[in-house]
């Protein structure tokens, strides 16, 4: 029904738009959950679970209480859920979206005989031909001959049948889980020594960096998890430069902070994860001298970062832009490649550039004689003006005062400072600094 | 052990190449322009540690050719992570230069340090220091200022040498582009005390 129609039903009605992804991540996340009823989960559709309970009912004291269970908790999480327990997996999906129920070992063609042929997953083309012949329910088409059904409707149709009644075996492919990337190691008596710590450590780090490696994956963050027997948890996290996956240089990164850890009574559980991994292929590495060199930068900005911070320790990007203190981009260096900066052509730039200072007692224009941080300076020579205009669909509030004249000037006192002029609002100021 | 270690150093090639694996210091308005050329002269990334609050910053485009892609700028909070990331930049190997610009004077101690720091990674230091501020333990001290040029397309700069502890003092003024490794020195102006033979 489109939705104009169902406005005119209902005035009231309250729409808002479809999340398809946030949809996927729920329907995840609840098939994360359904594991708790069985081993194989699948994704059924956009809107479905297909669990295979094969021996588990038992456990929650039959199907009926299975399914009770079921309903009960969802219920209790706000979700309205309609569901099924068949013989084969075409039926319960089929019976799931037409009332729901249980159906009974040998009850299967009786259960599903009075669904509409629909119920079978086939395409909306093939459902009309079948009513058409006058074809409306399962039950009809499954005493039928199979061939001249083929021969007339297509191979899909048999097979779902087939799939539907259980003599086509459809077995549950749920999707492998994501991996997780964590390890953990309780001890039997509680440690305290920060060189047992390490040593633990270590043997943590061998088993998440196999994992690491095993998924072509690299650990961004690490957070290691100390469990006091005070029940008491102490958290150590640390950084890495580039996605890294060699126990020995990780555990050197976590010396500091597992110095700063109070201990208490003793530590008797650790737990070690990766909660932010990356990609990273295997390449070969203590080959060529470049990498070993990138490895020990990567290592220095490591060790930089996790003191002073990863956001102190910058790299400047250049952009594309005519403004001066928008000519360039600060990155972490550890989240950005470098870039070459492209030849300049055109007037030179200062060395040195900082928030533009006035200068005062200027007279003459270009200024022949100016001060500038209670200094005096005389004009030797001036280059210029460059104009520079703002960028109107950007709103600076240090362009505010309009277009500005930029010259370079060299002074007879030794400096060779970049001033620049706001013709709109007559002002003169120093920007930068030139070697 | 230093001792024996200094007798087998070779001597720097060229007034304006500082000695390798030492940390040495410069002053002087013209100070950074003098650390700009010294980034050309030594190859492999540059680590420029600056005060968190220092208004004066790097411009890209301003930079001699392929330094910006060379250049990592660290803004550490406090003079103590300041000398600590200079010190930890000096020990890695791979390092071609560390430029620090410490707002404290620099105690003996803290130079020492920094010297054994250069001595173990093998790299070079520049401390951009204040007028004064520097440390005993620097292996030479520069003073930089720039020079009003008597022509349009040159900028001199008056680099001298005031303290050198395996060589010479002396004072240069040179014409540097901004560009190139090289400088082209330029001879004093004065006045000629005898007469210039005929030409012959």
């Amino acid at each position: 029904m489109p939705l104009a129609d169902a406005r005119a039903i209902c005035p009231d009605l309250s729409t808002r738009p479809t999340d398809l992804a946030r949809e996927v991540a729920a329907l995840a996340s609840l098939r994360r959950w359904a594991g708790r009823y069985a081993p194989m989960v699948a994704r059924d559709g956009s809107d479905g679970l297909v669990a295979d309970i094969t021996g588990v009912p038992h456990l929650f004291g039959g199907e009926a209480d299975l399914r009770s269970d079921l309903h009960a908790r969802l219920e209790r999480v706000g979700l309205s859920v309609e569901s099924a327990i068949a013989g084969t997996q075409g039926a319960a999906r089929a019976l799931a979206r037409h009332g729901g129920g249980i159906l009974a070992e040998g009850e299967l063609v009786q259960g599903v005989g009075r669904l509409p042929v629909s119920a079978l997953r086939i395409d909306h083309d093939t459902a009309e031909a079948l009513s058409r012949v006058g074809l409306v329910r399962v039950a009809d088409l499954a005493g039928l001959p199979r061939a001249p059904l083929a021969r007339r409707f297509g191979p899909a149709l048999v097979l779902r049948l087939d799939q539907l009644l259980g003599h086509q075996p459809e077995p549950v492919a749920a999707e492998p889980d994501a991996p997780h990337f964590g390890v953990r190691m309780t001890l039997p008596e509680p440690i305290g020594l920060q060189s047992d710590v390490m040593a633990g450590l270590a043997r943590l780090l061998d088993r998440l960096c196999s994992k690491l490696a095993l998924h072509h994956q690299g650990a961004r963050r690490l957070r290691l998890e100390l469990r006091r027997v005070d029940r008491g948890t102490v958290q150590v996290e640390i950084g890495l430069a580039r996605p890294m996956r060699d126990p020995d240089r990780i555990a050197a990164l976590f010396a500091k902070g597992v110095d700063e850890v109070d201990a208490g009574f003793g530590i008797d559980a650790l737990r070690l994860s990766a909660p932010l991994p990356e990609p990273m292929p295997p390449e070969q590495i203590g080959g060529r001298p470049t990498v070993q060199q990138d490895d020990a930068l990567a290592d220095l900005v490591s060790r930089l970062g996790n003191r002073i911070g990863f956001d102190r320790v910058l790299r400047m990007m250049p952009t594309d832009s005519k403004i001066p203190e928008r000519s360039f981009r600060i990155m972490p260096v550890a989240w950005s490649e470098p870039v070459s900066t492209p030849s300049s052509r055109g007037p030179l730039r200062p060395v040195v550039i900082f928030p533009p200072e006035p200068a005062t007692h200027v007279s003459g224009h270009p200024p022949t004689k100016f001060r500038w941080r209670r200094m005096r300076f005389t004009t030797l020579r001036a280059h210029g003006p460059e104009r520079i205009a703002p960028e109107w669909w950007f709103d600076d509030p240090a362009w505010r005062s309009g277009l500005r004249d930029y010259w370079r000037i060299e002074t007879q006192e030794g400096a060779r400072l970049w001033l620049f002029h706001t013709p709109q609002n007559p002002d003169w100021r120093v920007q930068g600094e030139f070697a | 052990m230093i001792l024996h270690d200094r007798v087998h150093r070779p001597p720097p090639v060229g007034p304006f190449t500082l000695l390798k694996a030492r940390v040495h210091e410069a002053e002087g308005p013209g100070r950074r322009a003098f650390a700009l050329f010294q980034t050309l002269r030594h190859p492999g990334p540059v680590l420029w540690v600056l005060p968190e609050h220092e208004p004066r910053r790097l411009m890209p485009r301003g930079l001699p050719e392929g330094l910006g892609e060379r250049l990592m700028v660290l803004t550490p909070k406090g003079e103590t992570d300041l000398l600590w990331c200079v010190e930890e930049a000096l020990r890695a190997a791979p390092v071609g230069l560390v430029i620090a610009e410490p707002q404290q004077p620099l105690t003996l101690t803290a130079g020492r340090r920094l010297q054994l720091a250069a001595e173990a990674g093998r790299t070079t230091g520049l401390m951009l220091i204040r007028e004064g501020q520097g440390s005993n333990a620097t292996e030479t001290r520069w003073h930089c200022e720039p020079v009003p040029a008597a022509t349009a397309d040159s900028t001199l700069h008056y680099w001298s040498i005031n303290k050198n502890k395996s060589g010479t003092t002396g004072s240069w003024t040179v014409d540097w582009n901004g560009a190139s490794a090289a400088v082209h020195m330029v001879s004093e102006a004065r006045q000629r005390h005898e007469p210039a033979d005929p030409p012959r």
